[in-house]
């Protein structure tokens, strides 16, 4: 028996929750709210938009960057005047109740309803999973014809005022198009170079870092809206363009929480405004006109087949990856209406636009009939026209590579052919953005990272938090093969893996030198700050242990997995964030704590002899163990991932199954106190596996 | 090079080239620029194009112009000068997708590009990708960053190599040696990259031929 929610995608029951809501309070006899567009436009819209600009796909956006335009541009307008035209038709040749609406106000009501709304796409593709080109080519469009609808909608609202409207409006309202779309993106690429700019200098005040990447792109979108310009548009640039920098600037711990933030409000928008078009259904005043919504309806629908059939034949010209039928269909049918053009006609005034009862009553039936009969039937029909799924394949270090070999390529045949084609542009983007716009944004030595290492880094931390993540040893994710160095290097002589036994007395240093640096550590961690997320001492102290406990035991295994890039000179909060931890903060070392060891990392190895500060935010320190033989003289360090701060979230219960020279090793580094070990004549590090 | 508006003879390629002729226009015309007017184009030709100067694997490009094996010359090795022929079939590994194509065409034009994109990666031309060319690749694309370590190179090229191995070799115990890539594993790694809609040149707009030295 299939589930509910299997057969109705979530707009549509949230919709019916709505409307039972809506029913509910007007039983009880209280006049049920109406979505407010002030409170849709200002609160709950931006959210979703921010959410969706934030996380674009940047690749296949600018890849079919044409045809999304083309869609959302002339396919706004051909619906627009299609449907506004054929009304007034219908109008005219619809009787006494009909005839009073003029042209204008036909093309009014056609703007408004002839966008595609992203809230709507948004919320019933992602259930679908349809194969990421006709995904972004739909969600591309309604996200871009914002801009049209503005300028259609300010038009048309203005010539209704009129008493005459001439060729110059008609002129002015052409060119206003043009500053509003690309005034709006001006706007939100200048708050977003802004905003990366101000991150570039919050290494010391982690905790607000998610607070500007919010405010700013809100002030973008309210600064664009102020001026009547896109405001979708400026939210959308404003994503796009800090990201890449944002993100190279701040913690991980920043990350995820803007990341979540974002999730979560768009998600809470999202449902609220589902429920409200429910009750506002409900509430409205309602005028129904058989004749009008029937052929607003079938209109709509026929506009939008024609419009897409006309620009994709139009489109295929120039593509090379062309659309085949089956895509237009399902981009034909994917042509949701949502909340926006609710709310665009609530706006109307009731002294141009007495018939707005009728306009809204309209409205509200093809929002209805999209997300309820497309939406409903848009899964099954993708199944059964066997339409190419998207691809859950994980990035991996080879595509990564493979990506970067093509591009290069690809330029340099562009450049043999004397063609200044896509990838001649696009490589000299990425020139200029190397050269100038990424020392200016990014704090530090980042600047200078080039995209695969910070790649590698990024896959290197991701993969040791689910191997932390996953627990103890039992539950090795099997993603991880036994594939180690030594397969691909045959010559490799075995006695490189081995490290070597220590003289005694060597031994013993290395675990003063330890034991003392633990000490220092815990007294740095325990003075008060209040930025730091400090719970509890105390169970901070048992939380380190445990976590160091976990630690040692996975650097084990990554020990004989992988290999880690050593660590770098560089200061690179990506190496910080290789630390499973929370921020790091600065802290003053408190003279009365003496209970609870702490950890000063000293790498003590030929490539990089800096010590490890906890003064400073970055110590460098970055697992892995440098399996070569000469570096015998100068002992063997463990360079552990260590959280030098403390209010770590995440405990960590002990795994099960312990061996004897694991617990011997962890003993030494989770030692609390100067206590003299009488150790066995043992290596320091257990000998391989 | 005949006179000035006799278009240059299409060679017989295999699989059939279907370019138009006005394509061939153009990259006839080009291939005289870069000539400076000879029968055939020698490396030092490819030092002329300013733009080359500053992609990081030009020299791997340049040798890929002259492999034989791109040339689908029977033997090995490098040849010293290319026509216009030669120049024209590397060309055509880089030709857009046709729509009537059917499933064994489409195989058979995926498994050429990425015939092509293996010869550039194996250098030594012995049919794998051993450890050693795959850092060497990796170096080259780094090579943009002059402060970098030589260490980190190796050290991604070594991962990705061990992840090469577990993809097309499973799991593997820890006396087996995984020897290279070949090209059926090569294939495996790009099966979840779409090769055929990626690696292509539009020959649209060639009014604009840039400027050589």
């Amino acid at each position: 028996i299939p589930s509910v929610s299997s057969i109705v995608p979530e707009s549509c029951l949230l919709i019916v929750v709505g409307l039972l809501v809506g029913g509910l309070i007007k039983g009880v006899g209280e006049k049920p709210p109406i979505l407010n567009s002030d409170i849709f436009f200002l609160f709950l819209l931006p959210p979703i938009i921010l959410d969706a600009g934030y996380f674009l796909p940047l690749r296949q956006f600018t890849e079919n960057l044409g045809t999304i335009l083309i869609f959302a541009v002339v396919g706004t307008l051909w619906n627009a005047f299609f449907l506004g035209g054929l009304m007034y038709a219908v109008c005219q040749l619809g009787g006494p109740g009909l005839n009073h609406i003029g042209l204008l106000a036909n093309l009014l009501f056609g703007s408004i309803i002839s966008a595609v709304d992203p809230v709507a796409v948004l919320a019933v593709f992602e259930e679908i999973h349809i194969n990421e080109l006709l995904h972004i080519l739909v969600f591309g469009e309604s996200l871009l014809n914002d801009a049209v609808t503005v300028v259609l909608y300010h038009l048309f609202e203005e010539f209704a005022t009129f008493e005459q409207v001439t060729i110059i409006d008609i002129l002015l309202g052409f060119f206003s198009f043009f500053v509003v779309s690309l005034g709006g993106v001006f706007v939100g690429v200048i708050y977003g170079v802004i905003t990366a700019f101000t991150s570039r200098f919050t290494s010391h005040i982690r905790v607000i870092e998610p607070l500007f990447v919010f405010l700013y792109s809100y002030m973008a979108y309210l600064s664009a809206e102020l001026f009547h310009l896109s405001g979708i548009m400026a939210l959308i640039a404003s994503g796009v363009v800090m990201r890449p920098y944002v993100e190279a600037n701040i913690s991980h711990k920043s990350h995820t929480t803007i990341k979540y933030f974002l999730k979560m409000w768009s998600s809470v928008s999202e449902t609220l405004i589902f429920i409200f078009l429910g009750v506002s259904t409900v509430a409205g005043h309602h005028y129904w006109n058989w004749t009008f919504v029937i052929s607003t309806l079938l209109f709509c629908l026929i506009a939008r087949v024609l419009g897409v059939l006309v620009l994709t034949w139009f489109i295929n010209k120039f593509r090379i990856v062309k659309l085949t039928p089956k895509d237009q269909f399902i981009i034909a049918y994917g042509g949701l209406r949502g909340a926006i053009a609710f709310s665009l006609c609530y706006l109307l005034d009731y002294k141009h636009f007495g018939m707005r009862d009728m306009f809204l009553t309209a409205i509200i039936t093809v929002i209805f009939f999209t997300v309820f009969v497309q939406g409903m039937t848009i899964r099954p029909l993708v199944d059964l026209l066997a339409v190419k799924k998207k691809q859950e394949t994980k990035r991996s270090i080879n595509e990564e590579i493979h990506t970067q070999f093509l591009d290069h390529l690809l330029t340099g045949i562009e450049d043999i052919c004397g063609h200044y084609g896509h990838h001649h542009w696009k490589d000299k983007l990425n020139r200029f953005n190397k050269k100038y716009v990424k020392k200016c944004l990014i704090a530090g030595e980042r600047s200078k990272e080039p995209q695969l290492i910070a790649f590698y880094h990024k896959m290197e931390m991701k993969q040791a938090i689910e191997l932390v993540e996953s627990g103890g040893i039992g539950k090795i994710p099997s993603a991880v093969s036994t594939v180690s160095i030594q397969n691909i290097n045959p010559k490799t002589l075995p006695v490189e893996r081995i490290l070597p036994a220590l003289s005694k007395d060597k031994e013993e240093e290395i675990r003063k030198i330890l034991r003392n640096n633990l000490q220092k550590t815990r007294q740095r961690l325990r003075s008060y700050n209040r930025h730091t997320l400090v719970a509890d001492p105390y169970e901070e102290a048992w939380n380190q242990m445990l976590l160091r406990r976990q630690k040692a035991r996975q650097l084990e295994q990554k020990m004989n997995n992988y290999l880690t890039v050593p660590a770098h000179k560089l200061d690179s909060p990506t190496m910080s964030r290789a630390r499973i931890g929370s921020d790091p903060l600065a802290y003053e070392p408190k003279a009365d704590s003496e209970n609870l060891p702490i950890i000063t990392i000293d790498p003590a190895s030929p490539q990089s002899p800096e010590s490890v500060d906890l003064m400073n935010e970055e110590p460098k320190g970055c697992g892995g163990l440098p399996p070569s033989p000469e570096e015998d003289e100068e002992g063997l360090v463990m360079r552990v991932k260590e959280p030098s701060s403390p209010g770590t979230d995440d405990v960590f219960t002990p795994g099960t199954g312990d061996s004897p020279s694991n617990q011997r090793m962890l003993r030494c580094l989770s030692d609390p106190g100067p206590r003299p070990e009488p150790e066995e004549g043992e290596p320091f590090i257990p000998k391989g596996q | 090079v005949g006179p000035q508006g006799s278009s240059p003879p299409v060679p017989s390629l295999f699989p059939p080239l279907t370019v138009t002729s006005e394509q061939i226009e153009h990259l006839h015309r080009r291939f005289k620029q870069l000539s400076r007017d000879q029968l055939t184009i020698r490396k030092e030709n490819f030092d002329s194009i300013p733009d080359l100067e500053f992609n990081p694997i030009r020299g791997k490009i340049v040798h890929a112009f002259f492999d034989k094996r791109n040339l689908r010359q029977e033997s090995d090795g490098l040849v010293d000068e290319i026509n216009f022929e030669d120049f024209l079939t590397i060309m055509s590994y880089f030709r857009p997708i046709e729509m009537n194509m059917d499933e064994e065409q489409l195989d058979r034009f995926r498994k050429e590009k990425l015939k092509f994109l293996f010869h550039m990666y194996d250098s030594d031309h012995d049919g794998k990708i051993t450890v050693q060319e795959y850092r060497n690749v990796v170096e080259e694309l780094l090579s943009g960053n002059p402060h970098l370590e030589k260490e980190s190179a190796r050290s991604i090229a070594d991962g990705a190599m061990m992840e090469a191995a577990s993809i097309c070799a499973g799991q593997m115990g820890p006396d087996q040696v995984y020897e290279g890539i070949t090209f059926e594993d090569f294939l495996k790694m790009w099966q979840g990259i779409d090769i055929e809609t990626k690696m292509h040149v539009r020959f649209l707009n060639m009014e604009t031929i840039a400027h050589c030295y």
